[in-house]
C-alpha cells in the first residue's frame, strides 16, 4: 500500500504573533487625528522596528568613527561593523560572496550606477528590455543612458489583470539586447513576474538580468545562486531599516568589468594627477564615505526580518492580501487595478470617480494612512488609463482589523462624495 | 460622522464644482494656453484663455484630470477670471494664495471682496497643507498661460 500525502493540506506552523511583532514598532502605537494609525504604505517605506532604531543609537553612540581610514579602536570597531553587515546582506541573499555586494545610498542610486557602469559597456543601436509596470527609478537612468550613447529602450507588456507576458517579452529579446532590468514585485499592482523564467530565457539569449527587488526582497525574499540573475537591487527602507543605503548585488564577473561610477575616497588603489587606479569592486564603487551608521541598521533590520522569518512574514501578508482582496473587492464602486495569479501584499485601486488624492485625504481623517498618486509608475498608470491610484500594502505588522478600518473609512468617502 | 476640517475641506459648492465643472472646454479661438503639471500626483490641467490687446480676459477654459479640489478650483476660476485684466488676476491670485496658506489678513479693501467671497470655500486647504497645491495648481498655469509660458508646476 502507498502512502497517500495531502498536498493540499496547509503547512501548520507555529502561530504567527502579529501583536507581539507591533509592540516592537513603536510607529505602530502613534495617533493620527485623534485615532490610532492605521499604516498601509509599507512598499513606499515600511516601519522600523525597536531593535534597529537601538542598533542605531549604540552605533552613534559608542561604535562611531570613519570606516577603511582610522587606525584606531573606534574606527576599526566601525569598520568591522560595516563590513559584517555586508557579509550579513550576502548571506541574506545567498551570494557567494561578500564582495558581490555593493552599498550605495538608495535602490535609485544602485539603478543610476549600474546604468553609468554597465551602460559604459553598451553602444549606440543596443538594446534593453524594462517592463511596462517598472518604477520610475528602473526608467530613467536608462533613458538618461539612452541619451549619451544612442540604445534603445524595449518594453515588456503585461496583460489587464496585471500579468507579465512572458511569451511577449521572449519576442523581443534579439541579438542587441545587452540587459534585461524589469521588476521582481510591482510596486503597484503587487505582480510578482516570473523571475526564474525571465532569467532562462534571457540567459539563453546570452543577455544579463537585472532585477528591481525593491518590493520583492521585502515580500517574496531573493536567493541569487538560484535565482542566476546578474544583477539584484534593492533598498533597507523598505526592509524595516533605514533610509539611505541601497543594495546593488552583482556577479563578480560584471563587476570586475565595470569602470567606476562616482570618483572619490575609498574607491581608489594609487593616485596621482596623471594616473588614477582603482580599487576591485565592492569598494571601486564606493566612493565617499559610505552609509555606516544605515549598515549597522540594515543588519539589524535583517536580523530582525530573519528571527521572525520572511516565510512566515509571506504567509502572514498573503492571508492578508487574500482578505483584503474580498473584503475590497466587495464594496461597491471599488476597483481592484492589479489581479495578476502572482501577487503580492499591495492592492492598488480606484473607488468610483472620486480621485485618489480625495480618498487618501478623507481617510487620513481616519487615521488610515494609504499612498495616493502614480507611485513613481506613471507609464503604468498610463497602461490602465488612470493619473493615479490609491494604494494600500502590507507588510508583518499590518493586521486584518487594519484591512477593516481601510474599509470603513472608504464609506466615509462615499459619504461625502455620494 | 464627518470632522469638521473635512466638510470645511469638502464643501457642497466645491463638490458640484469638482462634478460639473465649469468652462470645461478647449476654446478653438484661445491665444493662450498652458499645462499645469503637479508632479507628486501626476494630474495635468491645461488652462485657456482669449485675451484682447488690452490684456484682458475674454474667455477662460480649462480640460484636464485632477482631484475634486484642483478642478472645482480651476472650475471657479475660469467663472470669476472672465472679464478681468491679467494684472487685476495676478493681484487675485496673491491674495487667494495667501487665503490658502493662511496668511491672508482679510483686512485690505482692493475691490475683489465679492471674488474672496465666493473663494472662501477653498480655504478649507489650509488644514490640510498637502492639498494647497491641488487649490492653486489652475491658477499657477493661468499665470503661465498669460505670461507665454508652456507649463507650470506646482514645484
Amino acid at each position: 500500500m502507498t502512502n497517500v500525502v495531502n498536498f493540499t493540506e496547509p503547512v501548520r506552523t507555529d502561530a504567527f504573533d502579529v501583536e507581539a511583532i507591533r509592540r516592537d514598532f513603536p510607529a505602530l502605537s502613534l495617533a493620527v487625528n485623534g485615532k490610532p494609525l492605521v499604516f498601509l504604505d509599507s512598499a513606499a517605506s515600511a516601519q522600523k522596528p525597536r531593535a534597529v532604531i537601538d542598533a542605531m543609537t549604540r552605533a552613534y553612540e559608542s561604535q562611531y568613527a570613519n570606516v577603511h581610514r582610522g587606525t584606531y579602536h573606534l574606527s576599526q570597531l566601525a569598520t568591522e561593523n560595516y563590513e559584517n553587515a555586508r557579509a550579513k546582506v550576502a548571506q541574506f541573499m545567498n551570494a557567494t560572496s561578500p564582495d558581490e555586494i555593493v552599498f550605495t545610498h538608495s535602490a535609485t542610486g544602485a539603478f543610476n550606477l549600474v546604468a553609468h557602469s554597465f551602460g559604459s559597456l553598451l553602444e549606440e543601436g543596443d538594446e534593453i528590455i524594462v517592463s511596462v509596470m517598472e518604477h520610475h527609478a528602473n526608467i530613467v537612468p536608462w533613458q538618461l543612458l539612452r541619451d549619451r550613447t544612442g540604445i534603445e529602450i524595449k518594453v515588456a507588456p503585461i496583460d489587464d489583470a496585471g500579468n507579465f507576458l512572458i511569451d511577449e517579452f521572449e519576442k523581443l529579446l534579439g541579438p542587441k539586447t545587452k540587459l534585461v532590468a524589469v521588476t521582481h514585485v510591482s510596486n503597484v499592482l503587487g505582480t510578482v513576474t516570473p523571475v526564474k523564467e525571465i532569467v532562462r530565457l534571457a540567459h539563453g539569449n546570452g543577455t544579463p538580468v537585472l532585477f528591481d527587488g525593491a518590493q520583492g526582497i521585502v515580500h517574496e525574499g531573493v536567493d541569487v545562486q538560484d535565482l542566476d540573475c546578474d544583477f539584484y537591487v534593492w533598498t533597507g527602507h523598505k526592509l524595516y531599516g533605514p533610509t539611505g543605503i541601497g543594495v546593488l548585488w552583482g556577479k563578480p564577473e560584471w563587476l570586475e568589468r565595470m569602470p567606476p561610477f562616482e570618483g572619490g575616497g575609498d574607491m581608489i588603489s594609487l593616485v596621482t594627477f596623471e594616473k588614477t587606479t582603482y580599487r576591485e569592486p565592492p569598494a571601486r564603487f564606493e566612493a565617499g564615505t559610505p552609509p555606516i551608521v544605515e549598515a549597522v541598521g540594515l543588519a539589524a533590520a535583517i536580523d530582525y526580518v530573519t528571527a521572525v522569518g520572511l516565510d512566515r512574514i509571506a504567509a502572514h501578508e498573503k492571508e492578508l492580501l487574500d482578505y483584503a482582496m474580498l473584503r475590497l473587492a466587495g464594496m461597491d464602486g471599488l476597483r481592484i487595478i492589479g489581479r495578476a495569479q502572482q501577487k503580492a501584499g499591495i492592492v492598488s485601486f480606484e473607488f468610483g470617480d472620486v480621485h485618489a488624492h480625495d480618498v487618501a485625504t478623507i481617510i487620513d481623517s481616519a487615521g488610515v494612512a494609504v499612498r495616493a498618486g502614480h507611485h513613481c509608475a506613471q507609464p503604468l498608470m498610463e497602461r490602465f488609463g488612470v493619473t493615479s491610484t490609491s494604494r494600500a500594502s502590507f507588510g508583518m505588522y499590518t493586521t486584518r482589523a487594519e484591512v477593516d478600518a481601510l474599509a470603513v473609512a472608504l464609506e466615509k468617502v462615499r459619504e461625502i462624495f455620494g | 460622522m464627518i470632522d469638521d476640517d473635512l466638510r470645511d475641506l469638502y464643501q457642497e459648492v466645491i463638490l458640484d464644482h469638482g462634478k460639473n465643472p465649469r468652462n470645461f472646454r478647449h476654446p478653438e479661438d484661445a491665444s493662450h494656453e498652458a499645462l499645469g503639471n503637479n508632479p507628486l500626483c501626476g494630474d495635468r490641467l491645461t488652462v485657456y484663455l482669449r485675451l484682447d490687446e488690452g490684456r484682458n480676459i475674454l474667455d477662460a477654459a480649462f480640460e484636464g484630470k485632477g482631484c475634486a479640489i484642483s478642478i472645482a478650483s480651476a472650475s471657479m476660476m475660469t467663472d470669476m477670471v472672465k472679464g478681468k485684466s491679467l494684472a487685476e488676476v495676478k493681484k487675485l491670485f496673491e491674495r487667494f494664495h495667501k487665503m490658502c496658506t493662511g496668511d491672508d489678513d482679510g483686512g485690505i479693501a482692493d475691490g475683489f471682496e465679492d471674488e474672496l467671497e465666493k473663494l472662501k470655500v477653498m480655504s478649507g486647504v489650509r488644514q490640510f497643507p498637502m492639498r494647497v497645491k491641488c487649490a492653486t495648481l489652475a491658477w499657477h498655469a493661468m499665470n503661465a498661460a498669460a505670461e507665454g509660458e508652456d507649463a507650470a508646476t506646482t514645484e
